[in-house]
């Protein structure tokens, strides 16, 4: 490991200081379960690594039913799904926080951090895509907002430029009706990472009979997580029931072009994306009702 | 709960069949245990080592001039510093080694020949400094194809790992260069004519992926030369002696100028015998004058060292419609890695090891190609045998309708049964354990629920004797120090010295193990082989009864009569009218001549048995392959439990290594023959909530050839669970498995592929 400098910066606009100064030479620290292990085995380079976890907008949890829920980027996987409101409110989010790694991690390992990694099998991101979450993002230039499922760009690259941050990640309001579940398919049943995942949120009539919004988004079957548009729109209006998510299922699937590797074949890994659509949206509309 | 198959006719023990706290225990909790990773040096230096990149390229040239302008590197080696070896076998107890291949393989010659084979070292005064430094070595490759799967390796075509070498077929060389280095071959009676008797014959063909053993604890080793010519290395390994050996005839020194410290073991599984480390710290000590510390990071361990074979295996069986076995043809080709002698003895020994077969054929190839040079793993070479011998016997029952048990109950070895290599087995307990299992509670409770099954196998491996000395030191407080050769990695500090006790009458408690260095103790082969509970404990029990007649001439001195006239009941020495207890003959040594000090050494001749039988219940997920398993139980005759809770944790050790294996570890090489999965998490070995608890039923039929009756348990576990879990995944879903690990893609390839040729 190279050595390098450290800072923690008490504010956003010192953070963005140094950043900016370093242009692109500085990493950001949040949990450090992503970034650490990068540095130890070189696959990334840091002149200077800036702890923001002394930042308090970047540290804060904050939760109303009517505003919804602002999430500070480096607010720690254990923080949510202790939070029985937050999880009750947000479950998918709930059930991703809650496999992440096991307890040592959970307890550093961030959704900003998980976000701004951008593995293509980040489990806590398929989440934020289908409760349409806006990020946050501090930078020389001032603030901006990008919707999550705009801020992967490839593998292991976001939109960031040099100098930005993310600050915080702002759920929308909860829906009545409506209800939401991710999972993902290992191998083991801890310590792996996803083969492939999905994350189904759906919105019902006050019947509990028909879904009339949807949002599917999946998790290791592309180059960065994704929003399966097609399935999602197409659930709209329909019977919630076996044969509409089994359907929904054959159509997120078009968006799945997995590779081939260590964790799963391609054809697998398509296949997985169908029955995780499904086994979600069933449990989505569980909860929904 | 003490669920031991009741035996018959045992004599009553005082200490052998208790539970102790073990010996080693409290350090081992606490963290004061001292392992090889807790050695601190005054001015220790730290190495790391540069492993090709390449799977397979011939080394040009080396330059390690900007490596030595690094600030605080003291050290570089190359195998240029390694002394000339012509090709000379030496024997280490558990197996045999070549040692200009030993040596090639620590560090790489003029060829490396597998990605992570070590081909340069540095030493420096921090590791950071050794890993920039190793960054900075400059090696010209020229890549070579390489070849990862054994039958490719075996083709007239395949690139060639070594150009001397010629497949030894019986003594005979062949007479062109070949990865193929040995064909074995075995026979009984006239297969041709088994099969012609057979009413139903199957044959399949099964193939199983390289896997590590996966101790936990990276390899490690400190060397330190010192001005005078002696080197003293502290390391973990299975066996202080053999690495000795092996250090000192890679260095061309005398073994007495060699002192192994064997430090606490973090697991080994056959793993840790060959040395890798231990040669380079040496030579790096006495270039730097400094003691040289080198740990292995997770991926070197996984590319470096290890594994056990990946294998095809072809299995051919014939039945009569009572089920009776009439002949077994199988045809085995193990990779040996890098160099010759991998596991196919083994293999060919144990295919049919659980069955008695009038005809039998066998034929075995040990082939090289471009992965790290293959090491045991408990039980070397039986699994991926027994997965296919126990697969086959398993559509055999069910093709002719017969119970699993009954088909195998009907062909089990027993006394007398010639094994295909030819031994001849004594007293042994198949019978025992397939009836333990058959009656247990779990083979009688219905499964019951959709896509799950239930299946079970038998598994077999030898006890080598080899050898083993102790010296046993009685205190004038009454305990005894005893020393022993054998590490300790499964608890045999605490089942050697019960046997002591036992011998002496005394408690557990009362026995002080020590694990010795090579200085301290006499020659001590490998802890391998399921042999120290049975080997090492027969020298403590043979050293009891030294101290025995020792303490009865020290009574016979105070009582100021004939030591023959001392009789001897556990801890009680009488003699007309006089009684003492050891502990009272304990106090008065200094006054009867100082020290009583037992020693033995032992060398039992062959090897005996150790038969074992697994069952599982799994549920496999219709549309994902993935197997969840449900209840297992592991039944497994152990002659005599010594310390039952150290045997029924080798049978979960065991068995949940054989799940792991089943289930989803494996070398994953890309098409470049790099492995993909170097590290703990794509390399999946279970976790705790990958695997039910563990029963265990421990059978005691005696082994005659040891005084209590031991039989080794520590390898045996590990031989059944593939096979087990293969024959319940096909009564779950109806696809026989026959390629490991029988991962969730896999499984469910195997599953869409007959629900499609159904449709
Ligand atoms: C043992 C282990 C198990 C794991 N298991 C899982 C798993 O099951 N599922 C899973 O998805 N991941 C897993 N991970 C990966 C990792 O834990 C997660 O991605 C985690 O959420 C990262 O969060 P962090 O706070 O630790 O991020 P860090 O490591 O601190 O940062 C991650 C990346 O984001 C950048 N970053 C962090 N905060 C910001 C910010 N505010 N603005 C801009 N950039 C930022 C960093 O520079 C770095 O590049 C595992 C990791 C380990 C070590």
């Amino acid at each position: 490991m190279i050595p390098f400098d450290y800072a923690a910066p008490a504010t956003v606009e010192e953070a963005v200081a140094l950043l900016a100064e370093k242009n692109g030479q500085a990493k950001i620290l949040a949990g450090g379960t992503d970034i650490l292990v990068q540095l130890r085995e070189g696959l990334r380079r840091a002149e200077l690594v800036v702890d923001v976890k002394k930042i308090p907008e970047l540290t804060d949890l904050n939760y109303s039913p009517e505003t919804g829920l602002v999430l500070g980027a480096a607010v720690p996987c254990y923080r949510i799904y202790e939070n029985a409101a937050v999880a009750a409110a947000y479950p998918a989010l709930a059930d991703a926080t809650r496999i992440v790694g096991g307890w040592q991690i959970q307890s550093r390992a961030s959704v900003g951090g998980n976000l701004c990694n951008a593995s293509p099998a980040g489990d806590t991101i398929p989440p934020l895509i289908v409760y349409d979450v806006v990020c946050r993002i501090a930078g020389p230039k001032g603030l901006r907002e990008v919707s999550a499922a705009e801020f992967c760009a490839a593998p292991g690259r976001n939109v960031l430029e040099p100098g930005e941050l993310l600050i915080s990640l702002a759920f929308p309001p909860v829906a009545p009706h409506s209800g939401s579940a991710y999972q993902r398919f290992i191998p083991r049943n801890e310590m792996d990472i996803a083969v492939a995942g999905a994350a189904s949120w759906v919105q019902l009539d006050p019947a509990g009979k028909t879904i009339e919004k949807a949002r599917i988004a999946l998790a290791a079957v592309s180059p960065k997580p994704v929003y399966a548009e097609e399935a999602s729109v197409w659930l709209a209006g329909k019977p919630a029931n076996e044969e509409s998510f089994a359907h929904a299922g054959e159509l997120a699937k078009k968006v799945a072009v997995p590779i081939d590797d260590m964790r799963g074949t391609r054809e697998y890994r398509v296949h997985l994306a169908s029955v995780l659509t499904r086994r979600t949206l069933a449990d989505a509309v569980k909860r929904a009702t | 709960m003490d669920k031991r198959a009741e035996a018959t006719d045992t004599p009553e023990y005082k200490v052998i069949g208790t539970r102790p706290v073990r010996h080693d225990g409290a350090d081992k909790v606490t963290g004061r245990a001292i392992y090889g990773a807790d050695v601190h040096l005054t001015g220790m230096a730290h190495s790391r080592i540069l492993r090709s990149p390449h799977p397979h390229a011939r080394i040009k040239s080396i330059d390690t001039s900007e490596a030595e302008k690094i600030p605080g590197v003291l050290a570089v080696l190359t195998a240029a510093d390694f002394p000339e070896l012509e090709d000379k076998i030496a024997h280490l107890g558990e197996g045999s080694v070549n040692l200009a291949f030993l040596a090639a393989n620590c560090v790489a010659k003029d060829k490396a020949l597998y990605r992570g084979h070590a081909v340069a070292a540095v030493a420096a005064v921090s590791p950071h400094a050794a890993d920039e430094a190793v960054k900075r070595i400059k090696v010209e490759y020229e890549p070579l194809p390489a070849t990862t799967w054994v039958l490719d390796a075996m083709k007239d075509d395949a690139p060639l790992l070594h150009e001397n070498l010629r497949t030894d077929e019986m003594g005979e060389k062949g007479d062109k260069p070949s990865n193929v280095a040995s064909h074995l071959h075995f026979e009984t009676g006239d297969v041709e004519k088994g099969f012609a008797e057979a009413d139903v014959v199957i044959e399949r063909e099964f193939r199983t992926a390289s896997v590590h053993q996966g101790y936990i604890e990276p390899h490690v080793a400190t060397a330190l030369w010192n001005e005078d010519g002696r080197l003293k290395i502290w390391t973990s390994t299975q066996g202080s002696f053999t690495c000795r050996q092996q250090t000192a005839e890679l260095l061309q020194m005398p073994i007495s100028h060699v002192t192994v410290v064997p430090c606490e073991i973090g697991g080994g599984f056959g793993g840790k015998i060959a040395v890798y480390l231990e040669p380079v710290a040496a030579l790096l000590s006495r270039k730097c004058g400094r003691p040289v510390k080198i740990i292995m990071q997770r991926n070197e361990v996984f590319e470096g060292t290890g594994p056990t074979p990946g294998s095809f295996v072809r299995v051919k069986l014939g039945a009569k419609k009572d089920g009776r076995l009439t002949a077994g043809q199988a045809w085995l080709a193990y990779d040996a890695g890098a160099y010759p002698g991998g596991m196919i003895g083994p293999g060919c020994m144990c295919v049919f090891s659980c069955y008695e077969l009038p005809h039998a054929l066998v034929d075995g190839y040990d082939v090289c190609l471009n992965k790290p040079k293959t090491q045991a793993y408990r039980a070397p070479g039986a699994t991926q045998a027994a997965f296919a011998c126990e697969s086959v016997v398993d559509e055999l029952a069910d093709a002719l309708g017969i119970d699993p048990f009954d088909f195998r109950l009907k062909n089990a070895a027993k006394e007398g049964t010639r094994r295909v290599d030819g031994p001849i087995y004594p007293r042994i307990g198949l019978i025992e354990t397939l009836e333990a299992a058959r009656n247990s509670e779990h083979w009688k409770s219905p499964l019951e629920g959709e896509n799950r099954g239930r299946g079970m196998a038998a598994g077999f491996w030898f006890n080598v004797g080899l050898k083993s000395s102790v010296s046993a030191h009685v205190n004038p407080d009454g305990t005894v120090k005893l020393l022993e050769g054998s590490t300790d990695i499964g608890g045999t500090r605490a089942s050697v010295a019960m046997q002591l006790a036992e011998t002496l009458g005394i408690a557990a408690e009362d026995v002080h193990p020590i694990v010795a260095d090579t200085d301290s103790v006499g020659y001590t082969d490998v802890t391998g082989g399921s042999r120290v509970t049975f080997a090492t404990g027969m020298a403590a029990y043979e050293a009891g009864l030294d101290i025995r007649r020792q303490m009865a001439e020290r009574a016979a001195l105070l009582w100021e009569c004939d030591a023959n006239d001392v009789t001897i009941e556990g801890d009680d020495y009488s003699a007309n009218g006089n009684s003492m207890t050891f502990r009272e003959i304990a106090a008065n040594l200094h006054e009867t001549g100082g020290a009583v000090v037992g020693r033995a050494t032992v060398a039992p001749e062959g090897s005996t048995n150790g038969f074992g039988c697994h069952i599982v219940d799994v549920e496999v997920d219709p549309e994902t392959g993935k197997v969840t398993i449900l209840r297992y139980t592991a039944a497994q005759d152990a002659g005599k439990a010594i310390h039952p809770s150290y045997v029924e944790g080798q049978m979960q050790g065991g068995a949940v290594q054989g799940i792991g294996w089943a289930l989803n570890e494996e070398y994953f090489f890309d098409n470049q023959g790099a492995m993909r999965n170097a590290s703990f998490l794509d390399y999946r070995m279970p976790t705790c909530l990958d695997v039910p608890m563990i029963d265990t039923i421990i059978v005691e039929v005696p082994n005659p050839a040891h005084p209590y009756g031991v039989r080794g348990v520590g390898e045996t576990p590990i031989v059944p669970p593939p096979a087990a879990l293969a024959n319940a995944i096909y009564n779950a879903t109806g696809v026989r498995m026959r390629e490991l690990p029988m991962s969730p893609p896999r499984l469910w390839k195997a599953m869409a592929e007959k629900a499609g040729s159904r449709e």
